[in-house]
Order: C-alpha cells, then structure tokens, then sequence
C-alpha cells in the first residue's frame, strides 16, 4: 500500500463497526406500523440498524439488505436514503450488507429478498436512516459554527449555514457527526422536495456489469478452492444404492468423491475435471416412491382431485345454487405446467469451514436461513458464520429456498474436507433439479342470467403446497388453504353475487417453490381466461364486460380504462391482428396488458406490441418499474409460449436450453409501459408484470382462431383456425 | 502445455487440450467476465471473440485457440467496448447483468462489421444470446445507439 493510501486511511475516523473507518451512523428506529400488504405480520424486530458509511471523501455508501438479483434493489434503496440526506447522488455507492438481525426484512423478520417488498418494505426505514443522518450532520454543522441548528440546511452532500453561507460538506463533519447523539424522531420531507424518489435515475450497478468486474457467486474465488460438481438422483426422493468412482477418479485433476445425502460430489481442480470425473460415476439408484411419475397419468390424478370439494378459501353467497339455476352456464379447465426459474447464473455457492469459522461467498434471497443451516451443519455459532452476499444472475424465487439446500451441500462438503469448496451446478441440473412452480389445475363454472349478467362462480384449484408442512405454515396457512395456491383467484377483483373458490392439495413429491409471481402465475392465467370466455357468452366486449364487473373495485377499473386508452383498444387492428386484454393484482400493484398478436402460416404466433399499465403507488425509479415490466412480460411469454416441465418414468424430460426454451431476441414485442399517477399504498413491480402477460395473449389469439387456449404453454394445434 | 493468447497476453496452461476455452479462461486464467449459462452453445453467455469471430467458449475446446487471438470482455478493442459501454449505461440495459457480457461481446461483432445495423441484422446477431431478465428491448436499442456513438468516434 503506498503513503497516499496510508494517510487517507488514518485520515478515516473509526467508530463502530466500520469497516474502512468512516462515519457510521446506527439508529434504533421506530416501529413504523402495520406492513401494509394484508396477510404479513408486523414487524418483529426493532434492533439498531446501520445503512449509511459516509468517508472523509464525501463518499456515501448505502449498505444494502436486499439482494440485487436485477430488480434494481442496489439502485432503488440507496435513491430513498440519499433523497432524505440530500445527499450528492454523484458520490453514492452501494455495499452487500452483511448478515446480522439489524438487517431483518420489516415484515418478515429474516435477511431475506423477495414477494416485490424491496422497496416497499423498507421505504419508511430507509427513508429515517436517511433523515436521521442529515440531523447527525446538520447538528455537527450548527456546532462547529455554533449557530442554531434551525439555521442550517442541507444541500447536495453540504451543510449551509443560511446567514452566512458558510458550508461544510459531509465529508468534513464526519468526526463531529460521529458524537452527535441519534434523534428519537425525525422529520421526513415534504414529497415535493424529492430529489430522487420518483425520478428516473441510472442504475448505479450497470458499469460493473458490463465490464466483466461484477462479482456473481460463480465468479468468486479464493485460495485453495477446489469446485465440486454433484450427481443428484435422476427421481426425486432417490437414494443411492452403490457406485464405484474408480473411473472418475482416475481423470486428472479429481482430489475426492464424496457420499453425501443429496448424491456424490466429485470435487476437482476446477469445473470442467469435476464434471468429467462425474459423467465417469457409475452409480446404482434406487427410484424411490416416485420412480413411475408420469406427467399423464398426473394430469388425470390432478382432475379427480377437482372433483373433491376441497379446503374452502373464499364462499361468498351460493355460488352451487346460483349455477344450477342460472340461464347460462359455463364450464371450462385451465391447466399450467411444473416451470423452472431457469435463472442465467446456475446455481452455485462457496463455503469455506474451518475449524472455528465458516465462512460463505452466495448469490441469495435467504441469507438468515442459511446461516441457520450453516450453523446446524458445522455445529458452529451462527456468531462465527459469516456469509458474503454476491450479485445474482437472476433469482425469480429459486435463491430464497427454504431447505437451504444449494448453501447446504457446499458447507458439507467443506466441513467433510475442511478445504474451501464451490459447489456449481449445469444447466441440466438446474432444469432437472425441482423446486418448480407448482404444476396446476383449475376447474371453473359459472352462472349468468339471460342478459349475461355474471352470476356465480365457481373455482376449484388443484395444486402442490410448498408451504404445509414447513414453519411457515403457520403463518401462510389459514383454515386449512395454503393462501398462495389460490391468491389471485379467491381475492377477485370482480363484482360476483356468489363466489366459491376451494383448493385441494395435490400430493407432493416433486420439490416446488415460489416462481416470480408464485400464486397469480397460475390463477390469472384461469381467472382472466375464464372471464373473457364469459364476456363472449354475454355477447360483451371483453374490455367493456370487466369494466362493468370491476364496479366495486375503482383502483382496478381505473386502470383498466387507462391501458384501453393506451392501447387503442377501441380503434380497429391492422387485418389479420388480433388484441386481447388481461389485468391482475399481486403484491399490492394490480397490472393491466394489452397483447396483440398474429399468426404466419397457421403455424407461427408473433406477439407484437405488449401495451402494459401499472398502479404500482408511490414510484422510486421509474425507469426501473418499466424495466421490470419489460422483464415480467418476456419471463410471461416464455412461460405461456414455451415453458414445461414433464415427468416420464420419473424423470424430468427437459435439460437445457434446446428443449427448455426461453424468449429470444427476435420474439421480444415491442413493450409499451405506462405508470399510472397514483396515490395507493407502495406495491412491488418485481413479479406483479408476470401474471397478465399469458392471458392477455391467449385472449388475443382466441380473436384470431375461434379456440381458447386453456392449457399452457402453447401447442401446435392452437394456432389453427377452428373449423 | 497449450500457448494461449487471450487480451493480448500471453499464457501457457497445463490442461487436457479437450477442456472448453471458457473453463480455460475461467478457472486457470482468472478472467471470469465470460460467464457460463449452459455449456450446450445455446444461450450464448460465454461468448468471446477467436480471431475476430464471436464464438462460443463453452463447447470450442482449447486446443482450438493454440495460436490464435481470444479476445474477452476483459479485453474488448475500446473501439468497440466505449460505444457499447456507453449505449448501455444510457439505456440502463442490464438487471441481473450475468448474460451481460455475452450481449456485449455479440454486438462488438455486429457494430464492428455493420455501421448501420438494422432490426433485422440485430436479430439476426443477437438471437443467439439469451436474457433471462427480458432486456432484449434494451439491447436493441442500445445496439442502435452505440452503432451511431462509434460512427461520430466515441471514445
């Protein structure tokens, strides 16, 4: 280190637990009420929480709770911070936060990502850690001055003395600041001094993704690792019953071959031996209960589980009564497939346990967890487990798991070896490796009187339940419905005199999880389906017929009429276009799209333009909730143009991007976001875009064809004009 | 023994010449700015430049490179890295950013060979490279503006 860095070094001011010295600013900070989305406890941990490190430079950086898994968390919390401190943006920088209670989730009271909640979950905390400092520094000012406090301002990373006009940047009141005593209450700003909040700022992690310089799970290294590549069961719930390694281990570079209850590690020098010497294992399963899996035969299980009447989540009137009675009745089956997030980064994870330290280098949604499992595992103190959060190459729900697994097997093999290890899955074991969206089947009937007027309805919801059985079922499990099988559907925006909606468990087996959107990536693909099939009962506009049944609900409505507007719903299509609309509500934003579609050939669909509207309540960064709007829409049509996980014999028929496919360039539609001006609690933007997409095609396609689509992905037939 | 030339620099590695240049450059070499996706050639992550050509470092075994130019992201011509750097950061390209560098390298190509590329030819360039996150809107546009940026000698 030269003598320029030594003396900027000493120049910092250690205090706390600062690394790199700096002003670090702890706040005990007030509950701040109910967390607004329904269904979430309060929050449950009030500890001292630390998000700002201002260096004698002037530099601030934000330490940031969330992971950055591409939703802009890195972007987006530092903006609410730094508009309360009226901080200079240009000398903002962001940090992983470490793990440590103080940086629970609000609402969940974990270290955790997901549910949308990144910015809704912490507006108000980080909006008083930002306030909070800029008393600290405007007290340090007044004092260094000795002036009243109520005499200074802040500007842009500077105090000012507004008599004088003397100033001070934040940098220099460092030391001072650092003494000053943390106020009990702190005034928030008027909205309309926002400097940030609301404006669309450039992501501040985009120049180290496009150099080559970020840092993802995979990238990570250390001395002495070696890599680890695994053989998991070809079944789920398989078990090994013998293998013989010799072949394997006689590849150079292969060090060991490790059992392990999840299947053999083969570790290496490096990935590529480490995935030959695996390719070389011979092993001898044993299936286990599910080695006679079969997508089919599933497929018939799942409808006369339908049959059942299920664990009830929502019966409002009679909805049985209503039917039988009803001038017209409806009845339809919508069904979705098992889906992999298929994030670009596979998963991956390092681990380095030593006798009395573990330490983990991870891209997660869960970092709490997995401290927790870490610590089980090693039979350290989570106090001596220190977890290192990296960049996420894409998350979706499949880096917040709640067996921990893809951590776990890397400290097991590192505890075993007591050498550094970084385990690294293929994309085949990604694909094959389970903890898919629930594959889903939806039984729905309906009643309207002889003006088409919509009556009853009646939704039955077969489905896998990743939550029963788990701690948080507690929680997440109400008179025996499991709420994430059957949100979207039982809390329906929709004005209906007589609603049942039931749930059945379908067995489980298959590892599921929570998919970027969870519930309503199935539910609003059968609801927004289903409706449109009703509007064409009633003779009734699609756009016109919702419109009247989202009487009650003025937020849904109000959307909807403004996509119209966009979109041009009301002018005609070019010929041979077709548009479909869709509009759902999830975590706490609702989502409204218009697709419109054509087809080449009887055979080719070709999804145009995506007109999308968003209530989303108060915005942080625009130019982000449009970019995730984008990014819902491609991850939508993917699911409903291509996405499918089957199951012959057990086994997982997909394994890589060849028969797993995802959206490409040349089938991206041009995608139109408009943010509508709103004064709604803050909803989440990560997955509330995803659920629309796939229903608002298929409606548009049934415009075209005469047929509707109620079975996802899209198959061949579809595309034909029916007869 | 293979003598690799990756950025300019000059490397000798001791690995089976079967070894995919992309695990050569990332796990001997240190450069880890090429990513790996699918290790089939079907999502286009891993994509480096040999000889001037974009292929892909996945499934090219390295034995393929003795004597022969790789270019990474780590080492991309400023000519073409600055336009492209700049058009991202103006059009906020990345979320997760992991397919980044892959897109990026695929786009050097297509600017590097055509001054006005069209719709058609970004299809047709970059359709190879998959984003998860959805940002392919972004990269077509992107790609138009850092095409103009290199022709008014952005550096």
């Amino acid at each position: 280190m030269n003598d320029s860095n030594n003396l900027s070094r000493r120049k910092f001011i250690q205090t706390g637990a600062a690394a790199g010295g700096g002003l670090l600013l702890s706040f005990y900070l007030p509950a701040f009420g109910k967390f607004r989305n329904a269904g979430l406890p309060a929050p449950v941990n009030f500890v001292p929480n630390a998000f700002i490190r201002i260096g004698t430079d002037d530099i601030i950086t934000v330490i940031v709770n969330h992971s950055e898994m591409g939703q802009g968390a890195y972007t987006s919390l530092p903006m609410i911070l730094a508009d309360e401190l009226d901080a200079d943006w240009s000398k903002v920088r962001f940090e992983a936060a470490p793990v440590d209670p103080a940086y629970n989730h609000t609402a969940f009271g974990m270290q955790m990502t997901g549910g949308s909640t990144s910015t809704n979950s912490e507006w108000d905390r980080f909006r008083k850690a930002g306030a909070t400092g800029k008393y600290m520094l405007i007290a340090a000012a007044a004092q260094t001055w000795d002036v009243d406090a109520s005499t200074c301002k802040a500007e842009k990373g500077c105090v000012i003395h507004t008599g004088t006009g003397r100033k001070l940047t934040y940098g220099q009141l460092v030391e001072k600041a650092s003494a000053i005593a943390a106020p009990a209450e702190v005034k928030l700003k008027d909205p309309k001094d926002y400097f940030l909040i609301g404006k669309p700022v450039k992501r501040l992690d985009t120049p180290e993704k496009i150099n080559g310089t970020g840092i993802f799970g995979l990238d990570v290294k250390i001395p002495g690792l070696l890599t680890a590549v695994i053989a998991r069961p070809p079944v789920f719930g398989g078990k090994v019953k013998g293998f013989d390694a010799a072949k394997a281990k006689s590849i150079p570079g292969i060090k060991h071959v490790l059992q392990m209850d999840r299947g053999i590690a083969v570790i290496a020098d490096g990935f590529w031996p480490a995935k030959l010497g695996r390719d070389a294992l011979n092993i001898e399963w044993d299936d286990g209960n599910l080695a006679t899996l079969n997508s089919k035969t599933q497929g018939e299980e799942y409808a006369a589980l339908a049959l059942q009447p299920g664990a009830v989540a929502k019966n409002d009137g009679d909805a049985n009564g209503a039917i039988s009675n009803a001038a017209k009745k409806l009845e339809a089956v919508y069904e979705l497939p098992y889906l992999a997030h298929s994030p670009m980064e596979p998963l991956n994870c390092v681990a380095d346990v030593k006798a009395d330290s573990c330490e983990i280098w991870v891209g997660t949604q869960f970092q709490t967890a997995e401290m927790m499992t870490a610590s089980r595992i090693t039979g350290l103190p989570s106090s001596k487990i220190k977890i290192h959060t990296t960049l996420l190459g894409g998350g979706f729900g499949r880096r917040a798991v709640l067996d921990c697994h893809f951590v776990a097997e890397a400290v097991q093999i590192s505890n075993a070896l007591k050498v550094p290890i970084k385990v690294v899955w293929t994309r085949e074991d990604d694909i094959h490796g389970g903890y898919y969206r629930p594959r889903a089947y939806h039984k729905l009937s309906a009643g309207l009187d002889a003006s088409g007027k919509l009556l009853a309805w009646k939704q039955n919801v077969v489905c896998q339940s990743f939550i029963v059985g788990t701690p948080l079922a507690g929680m997440m499990v109400q008179n025996g419905v499991d709420g994430l099988t059957v949100e979207g559907a039982a809390n329906m925006p929709y004005a209906i005199p007589n609603l049942h909606v039931a749930w059945n468990m379908a067995p489980n087996g298959v590892p599921t999880l929570w998919w970027r959107s969870v519930g309503s990536s199935h539910t609003a693909f059968a609801v927004e389906g289903f409706i449109d099939e009703l509007a064409k009962a009633a003779g009734k506009d699609p756009f016109e017929y919702r419109r009247i049944l989202l009487e009650k609900s003025p937020r849904h409505k109000k959307l909807l009429e403004f996509v119209a507007e966009k979109a041009g719903w009301k002018k005609p299509l070019a010929p041979g276009r077709g548009k479909g609309i869709a509009i759902h509500e999830s975590f706490g934003s609702v989502v409204a799209q218009v697709a419109e579609v054509s087809i080449t050939n009887n055979k080719t669909l070709k999804v145009h333009r995506i007109v999308c509207a968003i209530d989303c309540g108060q915005v942080i960064n625009p130019d982000t909730v449009k970019a995730q709007m984008e990014g819902c829409i491609a991850f939508g049509l993917t699911a409903a143009l291509y996405g499918e996980i089957t199951f012959d014999r057990g086994r997982v028929q997909q394994g890589n991007f060849h028969n797993y496919r995802m959206l490409r360039m040349n089938e991206m539609p041009k995608v139109e976001v408009h943010i509508m001006e709103s004064t709604e609690p803050m909803g989440g933007v990560g997955e509330p875009g995803v659920p629309p997409v796939a229903p608002a095609v298929m409606n548009a396609l049934y415009t075209l064809t005469g047929r509707r689509v109620r079975s996802l992905p899209l198959r061949p037939d579809d595309l034909k004009k029916k007869a | 023994m293979i003598n690799l030339k990756v950025n300019g620099k000059a490397y000798q590695v001791d690995v089976d010449p079967s070894t995919p240049i992309l695990w050569v450059i990332r796990d001997h070499i240190g450069l880890t700015g090429t990513k790996f996706g699918c290790g089939v050639a079907q999502c286009g992550a891993c994509t480096v430049h040999l000889n001037g050509n974009g292929i892909r470092s996945c499934v090219t075994p390295v034995s393929g490179a003795e004597g022969k130019e790789l270019v990474t992201i780590e080492g991309l011509d400023p000519k073409l890295s600055k336009p492209l750097q700049q058009a991202w950061i103006q059009e906020d390209v990345p979320q997760c950013g992991y397919c980044q560098s892959g897109q990026i390298m695929a786009a050097a190509i297509l600017i590097r060979d055509k001054v006005n590329p069209t719709d058609g030819d970004i299809d047709g360039a970059m359709t190879g490279n998959i984003c998860r996150c959805g940002t392919y809107q972004r990269i077509r546009k992107a790609i138009h503006v850092a095409a103009d940026l290199k022709k008014s000698g952005v550096k």
